[in-house]
């Protein structure tokens, strides 16, 4: 059974200056005594109070303003960093696409990538040349595959690392922002291929800042705001709240119909959340 | 700000520790179960280095060549030995030597290089460990070429201890990866470590008998303890003494032995309680 749960979890970044990253003060700190120097490392509380049950199905938006935390808990969420408090459990296959040129090497090829990329998720080789041909197909790279990744543009390589990740059945899929620059068709065909995905294995956790991907991909949705969760509740209603502003309104027919929003359109003036 | 779903979510557990033996062992099998990915990078980071390059890895071997030849020639006129024996000698420990240092210095860098690949995409510590031990040894494996050719040469007989060069191959890379996980752990707390370790992988190759040899310093009535109380040369010693054909020394096998052991527990403990914190520390 996929699931995420996160309780009274919390982030604290320790901050090294200069000084007190370096041996010197460890060791010369202790011998030395109390001078006044001896005030502990700053800490930077990324995330804390973190809260959340996710279930199969799950397609969270995590919307908040820069160094809101949004990066952090995906990180949190895929197992790369340990809550300082509280703790996590995240039962299924993580897939996460956060930075898209990091974890590809430039001067190898598009297939080779491929190749790394999926045994970073745990797959094997065998497994992921089987894949090859649907990876090929979907990204629409074709002979590219073959050409060292240097010479992809920023949209080609979001195409790579979405084929990887679709391909490989993940159970929970993490998507940090930085898909958006795909184009418009090749969007309707990844949106398209996440649904199937997240109906048939798991959950998807999308953090962007634009309304757009937001309203296509996901149906609910968290605001982080100065590390902790302000809001939790439908995708309409976060979404209002934190712009201000219904972002379906502007919406056309068609695009609300697709999205199956039109069944919701009512007008949101009773709000759920407490 | 009521989830909806968290009325059926099950009760909080006791606040789990990351501090445990269990999660540091599992470290370790997970990382040793993706086999395939730590071999594939650590082939990469070699062919890597020598892309565009028209005899690419070839290069390892050849530079290794060419310094052995050198030193060779060189030292056994300094020390007057005879070159078919000094120059064996040396080559095999620039060899080994080659394998200890890389392990050492790059072990020092291994979490704090990786901090890219580390912070987005979730893999046990042992992964990059194992691939650096892996790119270790293929870099021995070409280098070890140049040992086939200086015993075509000189003309050198093998004898079956030689094959004791192998359960010396396989501890020095158990050693290898304690020394990646330990100093790579603490190095990405304290940044001074890695150049501290650089300088002084520099003062210990020249005090290890590498280029000299211990004999010469027994003859010369030099205090043996210079060479004896460094572990490095019970390292070298093992795997050197076999390739040459020479008798194997049981203290060698004993201080080897033991420093692994020890490298090993004091490694996990480390593991253990600071394996969470790699991340947040690069």
């Amino acid at each position: 059974m996929v699931s995420i749960d996160v309780w009274n979890a919390a982030v604290d970044f320790p901050i090294f200056d200069a000084k007190s990253r370096s041996l010197k003060k460890a060791v010369l700190g202790k011998t030395g005594g109390k001078i006044g120097t001896e005030s502990k490392v700053p800490i930077i509380e990324a995330l804390h109070d973190i809260n959340l049950s996710f279930r199969h199905g799950d397609r969270i938006a995590l919307v908040g303003h820069n160094g809101a935390g949004k990066s952090t808990l995906l990180r949190l969420l895929s197992g790369i960093y340990e809550p300082t408090r509280g703790s996590a459990r995240i039962e299924g296959k993580v897939a996460p696409v956060f930075d898209l040129g990091v974890g590809m090497d430039p001067e190898i090829s598009g297939y080779e990538n491929i190749i790394i990329r999926g045994l970073f998720l745990g797959m094997n080789r065998r497994q992921m040349e089987k894949r090859m041909d649907d990876i090929a197909e979907f990204t629409e790279l074709g002979d590219y595959l073959a050409m060292p990744l240097r010479t992809y543009s920023t949209g080609m390589r979001v195409r790579l690392a979405l084929g990887v990740v679709t391909s490989i059945d993940p159970e929970i899929l993490l998507l940090d922002e930085g898909i958006g620059a795909v184009d418009a068709d090749f969007l309707d065909k990844a949106k398209e291929r996440l649904h199937e995905l997240v109906k048939r294995s798991g959950m998807l956790v999308f953090a962007s800042h634009s309304d757009e991907f937001l309203v296509e991909l996901c149906n609910t949705a968290l605001w982080l705001d100065k590390g902790g969760i302000k809001e939790e509740g439908s995708l309409r209603d976060v979404l209002t709240h934190y712009k201000g502003k219904d972002p379906f309104k502007n919406l056309n027919p068609q695009t609300l119909a697709r999205i199956g929003a039109s069944d919701s359109a009512a007008p949101i003036g009773s709000n759920e959340d407490s | 700000m009521q989830a909806t779903s968290t009325l059926d979510r099950p009760p909080a557990p006791p606040e789990a520790s990351s501090r445990t033996w269990r999660k540091a062992f599992h470290d370790i099998s997970a990382g040793a179960r993706q086999r395939q990915l730590w071999a594939h990078l650590g082939w990469q980071d070699i062919k890597q280095r020598y892309r565009r390059s028209v005899i690419g890895p070839l290069w390892i071997t050849i530079s290794m060549g060419m310094t052995v030849t050198a030193l060779g020639i060189l030292y056994s006129q300094l020390f007057d030995q005879n070159l078919a024996e000094h120059l064996p000698y040396l080559a095999v420990g620039f060899i080994v030597w080659g394998f200890v240092s890389g392990c050492l210095n790059d072990g020092t860098e291994v979490f704090i290089q990786n901090e890219g690949l580390m912070k987005h995409l979730p893999a046990p510590l042992s992964v990059h460990i194992l691939r650096l031990v892996w790119r270790q040894t293929l870099l021995f494996a070409h280098n070890l070429v140049i040992y086939f050719i200086v015993l075509a040469i000189f003309w050198m007989p093998i004898t079956w201890t030689a094959l004791m060069a192998i359960p010396a191959l396989l501890l020095i890379m158990a050693s290898g990866a304690w020394v990646a996980l330990l100093f790579g752990i603490v190095s990405t707390r304290f940044r001074d470590i890695p150049p501290v370790v650089g300088s002084l992988m520099q003062l210990i190759f020249f005090m290890t008998p590498i280029v000299w040899n211990a004999d010469i310093l027994e003859e010369k009535g030099g205090n043996m303890s210079i060479a004896k109380l460094n572990p490095l040369f019970h390292y070298i010693e093992i795997i050197r003494d076999p390739l040459l054909g020479e008798n194997l020394v049981m203290t060698n096998w004993i201080v080897v032995g033991c420093i692994t052991l020890a490298g090993w527990a004091l490694a996990l403990f480390v593991l253990r309680n600071y394996r969470a914190r790699v991340t947040y520390w690069i």
